[in-house]
This record gives structure tokens, sequence and C-alpha cells, in this order.
């Protein structure tokens, strides 16, 4: 087993994803119909150091989902590899071996609503990685440990007995972070956590991620289109676009100092609340399809910038800044960086 | 029969009430609530879930969802009382005289028809053209909410369109008879940012050439921010605040709007910790006695407990907050610890 010499907590390296959406065998034969292959993730690295928060923004469909699933481990990667705290997660060992590492990375699902069971006690919720994970053996200790997770997310003891239903939107996200919690793991992966609440829910949310990150000294990887959310949370963050990375950068250079033009158009998007005037451009055009990318750099149909050798040529990821970008303008010097300044709201 | 800008409002909503009559008692979901629209105007109407927004929106367009009912106050298309009027009559001013915009584009497409057919019948439901007419303009939409290749397009089905090119379609069908107001419940909510934008351009391009009023339902304060000409602001089935947009926005008079607009992450500083707004929205059946935000109002008063407040005026605004009395928020109460 190789050790995680680079030093990095989680390492992905190449990793691909692809699913198979072909017609069955049969209709494809009578109707002479290609395999479809739906390229979700197309090769990406990412590392995270331990204790980080790493986001990963972009448009749906653009994979970013299916690495979380992928780090986790509920779906196996087509290629590349995964290793957790220098363990590759596709390598071969026993499964209490493999208990040990999954007890120490957890999830949290977008939908509070559909990632409870509706006929369990949130008590039971609670408890099962505990049990699971065989990490209590007496009923006493059991309630204890629950009581403290409920109480860390600013429930109480008392709310165990109730059932998911009788919980609002955000109280739901509390117990499904405390049951992530549950089994005192050191990597979280969130996947559009905030998205389904609303704001105000939203910033409780956040403030008691960022709380318990400093308490645990948690590494979070953090999934989400809304960028001012990213911008609050994270370290560093990576902007995908169709299965690919197209540019890594710290929080800071990425929203001040963009690179990539799609970076660059995201960053357009985020509503203007500070009133200046500044007027959003929308972007022409839409993600296309991931069954037939368009060749070259993927975003050549969409982006301003693009010459003969976007159309042709897959650009590799460049560092520059601190961060990663693949853009064959900025690697020929013919896109200057822009500098962007942000106004906050008083 | 367009109106003149200095006669009176376009929509008139005054003192509505809006109630669920259930097993336990009658729910007011919506409480004496009352704005106008200007023609040509752009009014957001924003809040969290539950707030009653999408309540109000659905009460003006005549579609409450049984058993919901308007239970008090009158609404005005044009001078004209429309909340009393018999379902066929309703009929005719919907789609007429008011479109309406839902949130998820593909449940306000019907899949069994092709987008052209849909719109043709739209057409042909509300103005006197024949099937050749009503074709051309159904094409005219397409191409004016910017479909490409409207001409092939105009035969496809609802599956066939991306999310973003479906929303125009909806929107295309609201503006089937040149309505003078549209209704848009959260409109760009099911979208991404990127397509969001463009749905924003599009429907603020076409109420500036049509001089269509709009009231957007939204709970996305970016969107009001960059859309809207003034904002209302919901809470718990009462409008907390309404005014124009920037001094609502940069400026928020009642507290609610104050957390609200706290709590939204900011591009230019980074801070620790979000300003958080404490505990949630209270249920219909559990509206504090006094003004409904006093359990999560960080500067209440004895005054908030007991009495509630009505909108008030505070420069261009109006807010339903006793600090904006004469009479003050009444004698500090101490707060009991929120929680451990």
């Amino acid at each position: 087993m190789p050790d995680g010499s680079s030093g990095q907590f989680v390492r992905i390296a190449g990793l691909k994803r692809y699913f198979d959406v072909s017609a069955p065998w049969l209709v494809r034969m009578l109707e002479r119909r290609p395999r479809q292959i739906v390229q979700a993730v197309d090769g990406i690295d990412i590392e995270i150091a331990k204790g980080e928060t790493f986001s990963l923004v972009g448009e749906s469909g653009c994979g970013k989902s299916t690495v979380a699933r992928l780090v986790v481990g509920l779906y196996p990667p087509t290629a590349g590899r995964i290793e957790f705290d220098g363990n590759d997660m596709a390598g071969r060992r026993s499964g209490a071996d493999m208990a040990a590492l999954r007890r120490r990375m957890q999830m949290i699902f977008q939908d509070p609503y559909a990632s409870l069971n509706p006929r369990w006690r949130v008590f039971d919720i609670i408890a099962e990685p505990i049990r699971a994970f065989g990490l209590s053996s007496d009923k006493a200790d059991l309630e204890k440990r629950v009581g403290d997770l409920l109480r860390q997310v600013r429930l109480t003891p008392a709310d165990g007995r109730k059932f998911p239903h009788e919980f609002s939107g955000g109280q739901r996200q509390r117990i499904s972070i405390a049951r992530a919690l549950a089994s005192q793991p050191e990597f979280l992966v969130c996947d559009e956590p905030t998205s389904a609440l609303d704001v105000s829910v939203q910033a409780q949310i956040l403030n008691l991620m960022v709380d318990l990150q400093r308490r645990f000294g948690l590494t979070y990887l953090f999934i989400s289109h809304n960028l001012a959310v990213v911008y609050h949370i994270s370290t560093r963050v990576g902007v995908m676009y169709l299965g690919r990375l197209v540019e890594v950068a710290p929080t800071e250079t990425l929203f001040t100092r963009p690179k990539h033009p799609y970076t660059r158009m995201l960053l357009d998007t985020i509503p203007d609340l500070d009133m200046t005037g500044r007027q959003r451009s929308p972007v022409a055009g839409e993600v296309p399809s991931p069954i037939n990318p368009p060749s070259g750099c993927t975003f050549h149909p969409r982006c301003p910038f693009a010459q003969d050798r976007c159309r042709a040529e897959r650009p590799v990821p460049i560092a520059i800044e601190g961060g990663t970008v693949a853009c064959h303008a900025i690697e020929e010097g013919r896109l200057p960086v822009e500098e962007r300044t942000y106004v906050a709201n008083s | 029969m367009a109106a003149p800008s200095n006669n009176p409002p376009l929509l008139e909503v005054k003192n509505l009430r809006v109630e669920f009559p259930t097993r336990r008692g009658t729910l007011l979901a919506v409480d004496d609530v009352s704005f106008d629209i200007a023609p040509g105007e752009v009014l957001g109407v924003v809040g969290e879930s539950g707030a009653g927004k999408s309540l109000t929106g659905n009460a003006i367009i005549g579609l409450l969802e049984p058993p919901g009912r308007i239970a008090g106050g009158e609404i005005r298309l044009e001078g004209r009382r429309i909340d009393d009027l018999p379902y066929e009559e309703m009929r005719k001013v919907r789609g007429a005289r008011i479109g309406a915009i839902f949130q998820d584009p593909l449940t306000s497409l019907n899949p069994l028809y092709s987008v052209g057919h849909q719109l043709i019948e739209t057409i042909q439901t509300h103005l006197p053209l024949s099937s050749a007419e009503a074709r051309t303009r159904a094409l005219d939409l397409l191409k004016e909410v910017g479909i490409p290749g409207a001409e092939t397009r105009i035969d496809h089905y609802p599956h066939q369109f991306s999310g973003g090119m479906r929303q125009r379609v909806v929107i295309a069908l609201a503006l089937c008879a040149g309505p003078r107001l549209i209704v848009a419940d959260e409109p760009t909510t099911a979208l991404d940012v990127s397509i969001q934008a463009q749905i924003i351009a599009l429907l603020k391009r076409l109420c500036r050439e049509h001089g269509t009023a709009v009231m957007l339902v939204t709970h996305d304060m970016g969107v009001i921010a960059e859309t809207a000409d003034r904002v209302a602001v919901m809470y718990a089935g009462r409008i907390a605040e309404i005014g124009p947009v920037r001094d609502v926005v940069k400026h928020a008079k009642h507290p609610y709007t104050k957390g609200l607009m706290g709590s939204i992450p900011s591009l230019g500083v980074r801070t620790e910790r979000l300003t958080q707004i404490d505990g949630a929205m209270p249920r219909l059946t559990e509206i504090p006695t006094g003004c409904a935000f006093n359990p999560r109002c960080t500067e209440r008063g004895g005054r908030c407990l007991v009495e509630r407040p009505d909108l008030m005026a505070v420069g261009a605004t109006r807010a339903a907050c006793w600090q904006h009395d004469r009479g003050g928020v009444g004698p500090a109460i101490v707060r009991e610890a929120v929680d451990a």
C-alpha cells in the first residue's frame, strides 16, 4: 500500500467515472444505434490538505455531485485513484480495514427531506453509525453520545424521541449533520448542504459547519453551485465544467483574479446585492451534453476567446499563482489576468 | 387600453386575507396584505418558505388551491374587481390580462403537445385569430423570448428543450395575449446561475418594451435586487417592509429585513461568521401575539409582545415595526439565553 508521500489528506488522481446510458442491446442492434456513454467525471486531480475546506462549483450536470459520491465510495471509479490519508480506497483489504476507513469519512446530502428515514426516530437515525461501526456497547453510553451530538448541532436530547417530520428543513439538516458526526469522522463530504434551505437558515447551518470544523479539526469537501456561499466557507475552490476541473485556486485568488474564461463567466452571474448598477452579463449558451462533449477544450463553444487550438486540443492544467488553470489562452498569455474588486454589503 | 402613467395603479390589493379551514380551526396564511403595482413596474415579493408570498400570487391569478380561500379584502386589476369573479369570467381575465410563470418549467408545459400547439391554443383562446395567424404570432413570440431556430423548434415537444429554453417557452406562453400583468412565481429558482441571468435579462427587457407590470415572487434577494423597482418583504403572512428596492436592500428598516440581508454571504469581506437570525419562522398555528417576528428579534421591547405593528412610513419605505412609531418598542425586556 503506497503511503501518502504527498502529505495530502485526500488525494484524487486522474479520476474518471463514465455512465453507460445506452438503449438495451436488442434495441441498439435493431436500430443500429451506438453505445452512449456519459462522461460525468473525465479525469480530475484534487488534493485536499487536512483541516481545509475544498469546494467544487459548477453548473448542474458538470459532475460535481458525482465526484462527491466517488470520494465516499458510493460509486466505484471507472479509472483513477482516490487516496485517503495515504490509503488507496480501491486497494484490496479486509472488511474490517475498509470499515475503519469508512468510519473516518461521512457525507451530508442536499435534501434533508429525502435523506432521513421518515419511519425512524431521530435517536435511531443518529445512533445508526455508532451501532454500525460498533463504537458503543452499552445503552447508557449510546444515549449519552446521541444526546451530545444533538446538543452539538443546537438541538436538545429530548428531540431524539421525535420523528423527522416534526422538524423544519433547517432542523433536519442539523440532524443529518449530527448523524454524519456520529462516527467521529475526520472528513465530511457535503453535497449542496444548504441549497434546499432559506437564506436565514442557510446562515445558521454554515455557521454551525464552521464551528464544528474548528472544534473537531474536520476537513470538508464542499459541493455547491452558490458562489457566495463558496466564497464564504472555502479555503480553496475548484471550478468544474463538463466533468473536468478548469481552474483550482485559493478562494481569494479565484474571486479577485479569476483566470479561466468560464470562472469569469460564473463570477459575472453572481447577483449584485450591492446595487452598484453592475449589470449581470448574461452568458449565451448552455452546458452541452456530456454524452457528446465538444472537442478540445469543452468550453470553446461558449468561450469568447476560443481559437483553432482550443477546438482541437484538450488543455492540460498548468500551475499559476498557487493554483492550476486548464486554458490555452492563459497558457499562451493572450488572455490577461483580470483584477476584480467587490464592495462589501454594508 | 394601455393606462397612462398617472392613472390609478394597474393592480391594487387591499387587505387581502387568505385562509385555510382545517380540523383544528382556521389558519390565516395571508393576513391583511395591501400593495399596488403601477403599469410597467416590477414589484418583488420576497420571504422565506411559508411566508405567504406564493399564496398572494395565486390569489391574484385566482388559482388558490382549495380548501384555501380568499377570506377578505379585494383585488382590483385596472380598476375592476377580480377576486369575486365567477370561474368562467376569471378564466378570461387570466391569460388575457394576467399572465403567469411558475417555478418548474417542466410541469407547467403539457408533455403530450408540441410547444407550438400549446402556444397556438392559448393564443386562439384569447385572441380572434385564424390558425395561420396564431402560428405566426407563436413564432414571433418564440423569437422574441430568444429561442434559436424558432421555425423548427416550434414543432418540438417540451422534453426536447433544456430547462432554460423551457422557461423561455413558458414566458412566451404567458405573453400570448399581451397581458398587462405577469405574476412570476420563482421563475429562476429551478435554473442554473448562468441561465438565471439570461431569464432575468429577458424578463426585464420584455417589461420595458411592452410596459408589462410584473409581480416577481422569489426567495432570492439577489434576483430582487437586480430586477425589481420596489420590494415587499413578507413574514408569517404579513408584509414586514415594503419600499423602493434600493432603500430596502441597502437601508432596511425592519429587523427581519436587516437579518435577512446580513445572512446572505457577501463577496467583499470574508467574515468568520454570518449574521444569523436564530430560530425559524413560526408555524401558522403558533403565530405569537404582538409582532410575529418578536421571538427572533434582537431589538424587541415589551410593546412588541402585545401589540401588532402595522406598516408605518419611514422615509421612502414602510415597515411594520414599533421602532418607527413615536411610542417606540416599549420597555426593554431581558432576553433569556437562546440556548446553550
